[in-house]
């Protein structure tokens, strides 16, 4: 048995807050990378970068076993499809960073081929800006996603992104 | 009732059809393949392109020269440096112009460390693919010390567009080619010790020997081209043999292997690398002084300070950025030694601007085509090794 006094090794909270808790600092990626910006996730998440000193950095390339869709790269009317299964496949709570321009509104290219924005087939949490973007800002968008899920009501939790995917010609 | 088992020799297999990709990491981005497999061995591979598709050479019909150049990057993002060069090399074929010598010898330096830059993301990511996952901090750390270097020429870390058409977009900032020596200088020693991970161990050697076999008739029949040609017994590197941008002024060797499998591929592009330290070392050595930009009104714009004082530069100013070069009529195609290959361009212009189409030959694209000879009659593991060994990237195989 033990001898001690009990309130010091007892913490009291409530169990959301220890769910929160507990997702936000272990989101499992798993790394849609199509173009260059997966050059650039490649950088976040080896030496230097290093993303796992925030708690992110078990890749997984199975849908199931990841809560955080990292879509890095432009998205072709052809890859569509493929984009929108595998964001249905990962289990829920799940959360998706657009990492780029192309990811988030098709970058430089306008093109017939490329959907402007991965938000045209899944719901987008945070939207990384440049061309690519530089490593600090992905973790950055990491960061920001971790406070997110820790100051969510207990709905959002559950649900991941609050935003339905956007309507044609929305 | 009298039941007959079949012999045993009239029981069949069937072969399962298997999808690999578009999203699998041993597929190098968003190639897919439709496998026919026999048990473990692979009958039969179809590669399935087109899930990078973006449409580029439609672009370039509605862009100026110039504005091209973005997209250029974005091909072989592993390398934009490279890109960047041989397409300013093609358009200033179709003008009859030809770059400083300074511009040039920057333009070598750029194309050797984004080979280096390329074949070491190479060697990550293969040795990745086949397990050994250490090797790949060692290339990013090699890496991340490059990409520094371009930032500080380019302002970005990747897709750089730092050439113009007739030069590049501004000089070697100060100090350059001392902090390049020094990343050259202790380069040779981090290279010996990815190297003494994987050229003599044991699984490296069982995996890729023998794997990916193709012989150098093949080779050349499917258009193979870069470390792949070279690994198959063909001696034919771009540099030497169409030398463009100086690369006649420069001593290197081409390394070659007989073999044509996944293990003499590897060895090819470990040599390349050194050799590529080799140019641009020499680059830096022997860089000429002078103007960066040929000092053409019709084919540099003018600085800037001088163009918001005068009339006559904002004009020439204008007439470049919102019409573009003037080309003349014709037809070029010019191609250069890429990291994976010759990437070529071919212009059709009807004067004006803009061309009226643009082709880009991609190496990645040729190379990839062998890939299901390659894996025939292999086994299933055996694919992975095969595509990294072959090192293709999407962007440029569906441009
Ligand atoms: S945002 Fe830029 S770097 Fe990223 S995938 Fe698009 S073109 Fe490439």
């Amino acid at each position: 048995m033990f001898d001690g006094n009990l309130e010091d090794m007892i913490m009291t909270t409530r169990l959301g807050e220890v769910v929160k808790w507990a997702r936000k600092n272990s989101l499992w990626p798993m790394p849609f990378g199509t173009s260059c910006c997966a050059i650039e996730l490649m950088s976040v998440l080896t030496t230097k970068y290093d993303i796992s000193r925030f708690g992110a950095e078990v890749a997984r390339f199975s849908p199931r076993q990841a809560d955080l869709l990292m879509v890095a790269g432009w998205i072709t009317r052809k890859m569509a499809p493929a984009l929108r299964k595998i964001y249905d496949q990962m289990p829920e709570p799940k959360w998706v960073i657009a990492m780029g321009a192309c990811a988030s509104c098709g970058g430089p290219h306008n093109s017939y081929a490329v959907l402007q924005g991965a938000d045209e087939v899944v719901p987008v949490d945070m939207y990384v800006p440049g061309c690519p973007p530089r490593p600090e800002a992905v973790i950055d968008a990491v960061i920001k996603l971790q406070e997110r899920i820790s100051r969510a009501s207990g709905d959002e939790t559950r649900q991941g992104a609050a935003l339905a995917p956007r309507q044609e010609g929305a | 009732m009298n039941t007959t088992h079949p012999a045993v020799t009239d029981l069949r297999t069937e072969t399962m059809t298997l999808n690999m990709g578009p999203s699998h990491p041993g597929t190098h981005g968003v190639l897919r393949l439709l496998l026919e497999v026999d048990g473990e061995t692979v009958v039969s591979a179809q590669p399935i392109l087109g899930y990078l598709h973006s449409g580029k050479e439609k672009i370039a019909e509605h862009r100026t020269y110039h504005q091209f150049i973005p997209y250029t990057d974005r091909l072989d993002y592993v390398a934009p440096l490279s890109n960047n060069v041989a397409y300013v090399l093609a358009v200033e074929k179709l003008l009859g112009i030809e770059a400083t010598p300074r511009a040039q010898y920057i333009r070598v330096l750029c194309c050797e460390l984004a080979r280096i830059s390329a074949h070491l993301l190479w060697l990550g990511t293969m040795a990745v693919d086949l397990g050994a996952v250490t090797i790949i901090f060692y290339a990013f750390r090699e890496r991340e010390k490059l990409n520094r270097l371009f930032e500080d020429l380019t302002g970005v870390r990747m897709n750089t567009s730092y050439t113009r058409v007739g030069g590049l977009a501004w000089d070697l900032p100060e100090g350059f080619e001392s902090r390049v020596r020094a990343f050259l200088d202790e380069f040779p020693s981090q290279l010996k010790e990815m190297d003494g991970l994987l050229t003599r161990n044991r699984i490296w050697y069982d995996r890729c020997r023998g794997v990916g076999v193709i012989s150098r008739e093949d080779a050349i029949a499917y258009g193979l081209t870069g470390p792949s040609l070279r690994a198959a017994g063909v001696a034919w590197d771009l540099r030497k043999a169409r030398p463009y941008s100086s690369y006649e002024h420069f001593e290197f060797d081409v390394p070659v292997e007989e073999a044509g499998d996944s293990y003499a591929r590897y060895l090819v592009r470990m040599e390349e690398m050194r050799q590529a330290r080799r140019i641009a070392l020499q680059a830096i050595e022997r860089m000429p002084g002078g103007p960066i930009s040929v000092p053409d009104p019709k084919i540099t714009p003018p600085p800037k300070r001088r163009i918001l004082c005068s009339m006559e530069e904002l004009i020439q100013d204008f007439e470049i950025v919102v019409f573009g070069h003037r080309a003349p009529k014709g037809e070029v195609y010019h191609s250069i030694e890429a990291p994976k290959g010759e990437l070529g361009f071919y212009i059709i212009s009807e004067g004006g601007g803009k061309p009226y189409r643009l082709k880009i030959r991609s190496p990645s694209f040729c190379n990839l085509s062998a890939m299901s000879k390659m894996v025939e009659g292999r086994l299933l593991s055996d694919v992975v090794t095969v595509i990294s060994s072959l090192d293709p990237v999407m962007g440029e195989v569906d441009r």
